[in-house]
């Protein structure tokens, strides 16, 4: 049974497909256009009830939230390709702090420099120069933070690759 | 493993610090809680920065690790200690694992920015002299509004928001709805929904919960 990945090769669904290539796990996406706001159409929100993107079917399982996606395959697959949660559960503990700092520190002004700066002109719609502002100055500080911790461990978890450097892989090749 | 070595560090009035302290209890792990003064600062001095760069609460310490980010300080205790206290909190299966993973980014990415930002406007700035922020007031309870929309079509199909289990996805939500709820004139948006008001009535009348407001209470 293959895993069907919804949504665009970008953004967080490219978080999902990366992840699910380093555990040799064989997927197809089926494409579904943000722009044409297909993940509001009532089809996606049996799926995906928030209306966002992506998510996952496995069989009759299925699964959203990007983050929750990669814990599971990381998880389920431990003994198959790239290890992504660390060799013990303090590492893990690790993990998943970077991971959570990623969610709440990273994420938020990167998120509204791409609306701001790559989607909005793409929709026609205005870009808040305030948020570009005050989103560059925060994602500033948080880079510092990750310059100073990245001085003193190869990875941001450890000196190993984990599942916490593989979340910040997001391009949007728009 | 030795236990009597967990520290938690912050005030309990925090948010985040609170969904630590409601997890350990639900766990039944003693903790040293040590306050951090944040109206004088000490969150941003030198030596509490070791411990958390970015100057936030809580920071947890135990025998052979120290943390911060409240969830992933939840994730790490229900790890550790998997079989004491509550040994469903974080599923006793992969399945039921992902569906608790799930509802706990859904609570970080959808319910989390709408709430804090209702919790500091209407329960806090008001006690901090802060002028509020109408607008912003306005766009969170509208985006709230639409994410408990989601959240009452679920409680109507399932008890708990992961399954039929309380879990680490339901207490996520514990501290800021506490707030909005008994001290802002947000609650209408959880007690008008018929399932939400019903699981809110459920998950904060369980004595973990009540630890966790009685040492807000006395703080």
């Amino acid at each position: 049974m293959v895993v069907k990945v919804y949504g665009p090769d970008y953004a967080n669904p490219k978080r999902v497909l990366v992840c699910l290539i380093e555990k040799e796990i064989e997927f197809e996406t089926v494409h579904v256009d943000g722009f044409k706001g297909e993940h509001k159409q009532p089809e996606y929100l049996k799926l995906q009830p928030f209306g966002l993107l992506p998510v996952v079917q496995d069989g009759d399982y299925t699964l959203y939230e990007s983050r929750a996606i990669l814990r599971y395959y990381a998880e389920k697959y431990k003994n198959q390709g790239t290890d992504l949660l660390g060799k013990t559960m303090e590492e893990r503990g690790l993990v998943e702090q970077w991971l959570e700092v990623e969610a709440h520190n990273y994420y938020p002004p990167i998120f509204n420099l791409v609306m701001n700066i790559l989607v909005s002109p793409l929709l026609g719609l205005p870009s808040d120069p305030k948020v570009i502002q005050e989103s560059e100055e925060k994602l500033g500080k948080v880079l510092d933070i990750y310059e100073e911790r990245l001085s003193k461990t190869k990875y941001l978890a450890g000196d190993f690759f984990s599942l916490a450097d593989l979340i910040v892989v997001m391009e949007f090749d728009i | 493993m030795a236990t009597g070595t967990v520290k938690v560090y912050g005030p309990p009035m925090s948010t985040a610090v609170s969904r630590v302290l409601a997890c350990l209890h639900e766990k039944d792990i003693p903790f040293q809680l040590i306050p951090i003064n944040m109206s004088k600062g000490e969150h941003k001095k030198p030596d509490f920065l070791k411990i958390q760069p970015f100057g936030q609460v809580p920071a947890f310490q135990d025998e052979d690790i120290s943390l911060f980010e409240s969830r992933a300080i939840c994730r790490y205790v229900c790890e550790k200690y998997g079989e004491k206290g509550n040994r469903e909190l974080y599923g006793t299966n992969p399945l039921a694992k992902a569906s608790i993973d799930q509802w706990l980014e859904a609570e970080g990415q959808s319910f989390n920015p709408p709430s804090s930002t209702l919790v500091f406007q209407l329960a806090f700035a008001p006690r901090m002299k802060i002028k509020q922020d109408e607008g912003a007031i306005k766009q969170s309870q509208e985006k709230l509004a639409k994410v408990l929309h989601v959240y009452d079509k679920r409680l109507g199909e399932s008890r708990f928001l992961a399954g039929d289990e309380f879990s680490l996805a339901d207490l996520s939500h514990l501290p800021n709805t506490h707030y909005l709820v008994a001290a802002t004139d947000a609650a209408p948006l959880f007690t008008s929904s018929p399932n939400v008001s019903r699981w809110w009535n459920e998950i904060s009348s369980r004595p973990s919960w009540e630890k966790v407001v009685e040492l807000q209470r006395t703080a």
